[in-house]
């Protein structure tokens, strides 16, 4: 029975939407294993001393954020747990927001964190790599007031903070341009700050290069799979961990779609051999 | 009037929160509607986002830059940032672009912003992308602990050589030039497979945030 | 004048900015920090360009009644919509013209901004990006498909990583035994990701490196002038 190309397409739509619905509303509840990438991320936040001011940017939008999302949370906490300061920025505008609920998300767990001395949005800045040069000089200039308004030296948590070379460890969790490369370009390359941080899956095979002896990058957090994997480092019933298994199934039916094309080319090249 | 808006405020947040999820579940349906084919409830929302983005990034850049980084500080202390008028009258030279008649007075921000967007690219893509991806890829190959990270070693030193050898167009890769342009070929395909395998995780993960959203905040099936 | 003083504005920015790297001290260091910051001023105003040639190019849409006008129309409905809500009320924590919105706020349970931004933005940003899923598993059906050498090492390595990354990668050579440890999906996956593809990535990044540094100099140097635009 010969299909239209159309009817094929819809065909793989209405598979692959089954696949991963099915799993969503019946969980399997499959492990997983921790890569040596997300190892090296949680080691750098793991052995940062208590006290210490770190930075995270936000540099995505909403269109990623079944990936990042659950790894902001994740870093979020972990930086909780281990009393670091957390200082919030971005260079992507929309990247507030997400700092604002990722923010929300953690701290109904962790009432006695206080905005202005446990952590601090200072909101966007445009400009990337020039706005990370300018905050590796003076961070004030940048941020003059915070996402809402407070001036600068009004924040106690920003009191001994003067540059980027204040921080302790910067992540960035990024889907594009400005994002993860421009940190490690500044604030590694030239402050020599440790960076770390997270970016979607698609992006994440050019970023194994920086993770190098020069640890221009101290590990990554490449994808759903990695969010999940450091939801287990931390003991987190995270939201990445429960949409993995939809994750496993969907590779498993990609696999098969591929498998299935390569049957169909290889019996057409057949019957036309035959014929 | 003050107090029946009061007592019906509860209520009314309610209602707009479900009105809100119905409203967002009508934009994913209209969205994925384009999958069966296009049709006007796509085109309504895909230039809904277009508008809405857009609002979006010019109402955080007058909140989070022109009013902190210029206006504000015009108004608190105008004769100690005077300086400040400058990038503002270079920023209005930028949107004189829009008149064709004036349109050569852009010339002048967008020189100074593109030379020093250049600068900053050269000074950083030299450091590290140039001298510290060649300086991890001078390692001893033979330093690894096992027999997986010296075969790997080995690797990472022939595949950077053979793929930037790959990129080289100076010269035609012919003869004995063709061998390790071919070795960096395959390094590069394998990269490109990983990456194909990486770019189907990320798709699917949208989706799945999509669908979740789906079942368990609208449906509530979840 | 028109086109060659911004190229010596270039030259002198450019060259400014270098000379920052080596010699960090004063004037260069200063002046390089007040470059940065009137940086971020002149691109804020850039976007603004950007927001006001949206708003042309789809008035003259709506006003001429091109081909599906309304739906411009609609765009720009909730683009203006949304840029009062976010000036005259602001946003979360921030301020607005008209204050914060209380009395709205109670009324719709968050600012109005936040509101669209919530239920409209959101899910339309997500959504549209989640479609290409569905075109990803289309392309692994079609073009996907075995041909020489180099497009089976293209498909081996996406099959071991698509395998490897997933719950039950693990689970399928969860067996193997500690000789053959390497053999397991996901450290094979692994392996294939920290040294053949570092590999590659590093080759593709010092050969886009050289290329944007010869770019940069070009443009420094004034010998590249697109940026310029069209001769007037």
């Amino acid at each position: 029975m010969k299909l239209s190309a159309r009817t094929e397409r819809q065909i793989i739509y209405t598979l692959l939407i089954i696949a991963v619905g099915l799993p969503l509303v019946f969980p399997i509840g499959w492990k997983t294993e921790v890569s040596g990438y997300t190892e090296m991320a949680y080691k750098l936040i793991e052995e940062t001393p208590a006290g210490n001011v770190v930075l995270i940017s936000f540099d995505y939008d909403p269109s990623t954020i079944t990936e990042l999302q659950p790894m902001a949370e994740a870093l979020i906490e972990h930086a909780f747990k281990k009393n670091h300061r957390i200082v919030a920025t971005a260079l992507w505008p929309m990247g507030v927001q997400m700092a604002e609920k990722a923010f929300q998300e953690i701290c109904a767990a962790y009432p006695n964190k206080v905005y202005g001395e446990d952590y601090v949005n200072l909101g966007y800045k445009v400009g990337g790599m020039v706005s990370i040069q300018a905050m590796g000089r003076n961070l004030k200039e940048v941020y003059p007031v915070d996402s809402k308004g407070t001036h600068y030296d009004e924040l106690p948590i920003l009191q001994n903070i003067k540059r980027l070379k204040d921080f302790a460890w910067i992540a960035s969790l990024s889907s594009g341009v400005p994002g993860l490369k421009e940190w490690v370009m500044v604030a590694h390359d030239t402050y020599g700050i440790p960076v770390t941080g997270g970016c979607t899956a698609i992006s994440a095979p050019g970023f194994f290069a920086y993770v190098n002896e020069q640890k221009q990058l101290t590990g990554i957090l490449g994808g759903l799979k990695s969010a999940s994997e450091y939801e287990s480092l931390i003991d987190r019933k995270g939201t990445a961990t429960s949409k993995m298994d939809a994750q496993s199934i969907a590779h498993l039916l990609i696999l098969v779609f591929i498998a299935a094309g390569n049957l169909k080319v290889y019996l057409s090249r057949r019957r036309k051999r035959n014929a | 009037m003050l107090s029946f808006m009061q007592s019906i405020s509860p209520m009314l947040s309610s209602f707009m929160q479900i009105f809100g999820i119905w409203l967002s579940a009508l934009f994913t349906l209209s969205i994925f509607s384009f999958l069966y084919k296009d049709n006007p409830f796509y085109k309504f929302a895909e230039q809904v986002f277009v508008g809405l983005s857009a609002a979006y990034w010019l109402v955080y850049i007058i909140h989070s830059i022109l009013i902190p980084n210029l206006f504000a500080k015009l108004i608190g202390d105008f004769g100690g940032n005077a300086i400040l008028l400058i990038p503002a009258a270079l920023g209005l030279m930028m949107l004189l672009r829009l008149h064709p008649n004036t349109q050569w007075l852009s010339r002048y921000p967008m020189a100074i912003m593109i030379g020093t967007t250049a600068a900053i690219s050269l000074l950083r893509y030299l450091k590290s992308d140039i001298l510290f991806q060649v300086t991890a890829t001078m390692i001893n190959p033979l330093g690894g602990e096992t027999t997986g990270e010296i075969v790997g070693n080995f690797l990472l030193i022939l595949g950077t050589v053979c793929g930037v050898f790959f990129f080289y167009y100076s010269k035609k890769q012919e003869g004995i030039y063709k061998v390790p342009s071919k070795i960096g070929i395959w390094f590069l395909m394998i990269s490109f497979g990983a990456t194909f395998g990486y770019t189907v995780m990320a798709r699917v993960s949208l989706l799945i945030g999509r669908l979740e959203f789906l079942l368990r905040d609208w449906l509530k099936i979840i | 004048m028109k086109r060659n003083t911004p190229l010596i504005f270039a030259f002198i920015v450019g060259m400014l900015v270098i000379l920052a790297e080596f010699i960090p001290h004063r004037p260069f260091g200063e002046l390089t920090s007040t470059l940065e910051n009137w940086f971020m001023i002149i691109s804020g105003f850039a976007i603004l360009l950007g927001q006001i040639s949206l708003i042309r190019v789809n008035s003259h849409i709506i006003y001429h009644k091109e081909s599906n006008w309304q739906y411009h129309l609609a765009g720009m409905i909730s683009f203006f919509l949304m840029l009062i809500f976010g000036i005259l009320w602001g946003m979360q924590e921030s301020i607005g013209l008209l204050g914060h919105g209380e009395r709205i706020s109670q009324a719709i349970g968050m600012k109005p901004f936040d509101y669209l931004f919530e239920y409209a933005y959101m899910p339309l940003s997500s959504t549209v990006f989640s479609l290409l899923a569905f075109f990803i598993a289309s392309a692994a059906y079609r073009a996907f498909i075995i041909r020489g050498f180099e497009s089976n090492l293209l498909m081996i390595t996406a099959v071991i990583v698509i395998i490897g990354r997933s719950s039950f990668g693990s689970m399928l050579t969860a067996s193997l035994p500690e000789a053959y440890r390497f053999w397991h999906i996901p450290r094979l996956a692994d392996f294939l990701m920290e040294y053949p593809n570092t590999a590659a990535q590093r080759a593709i990044l010092i050969s886009a490196g050289l290329g944007i540094v010869g770019s940069s100099l070009r443009i420094i140097l004034g010998i590249e002038r697109s940026y310029l635009g069209g001769d007037k």
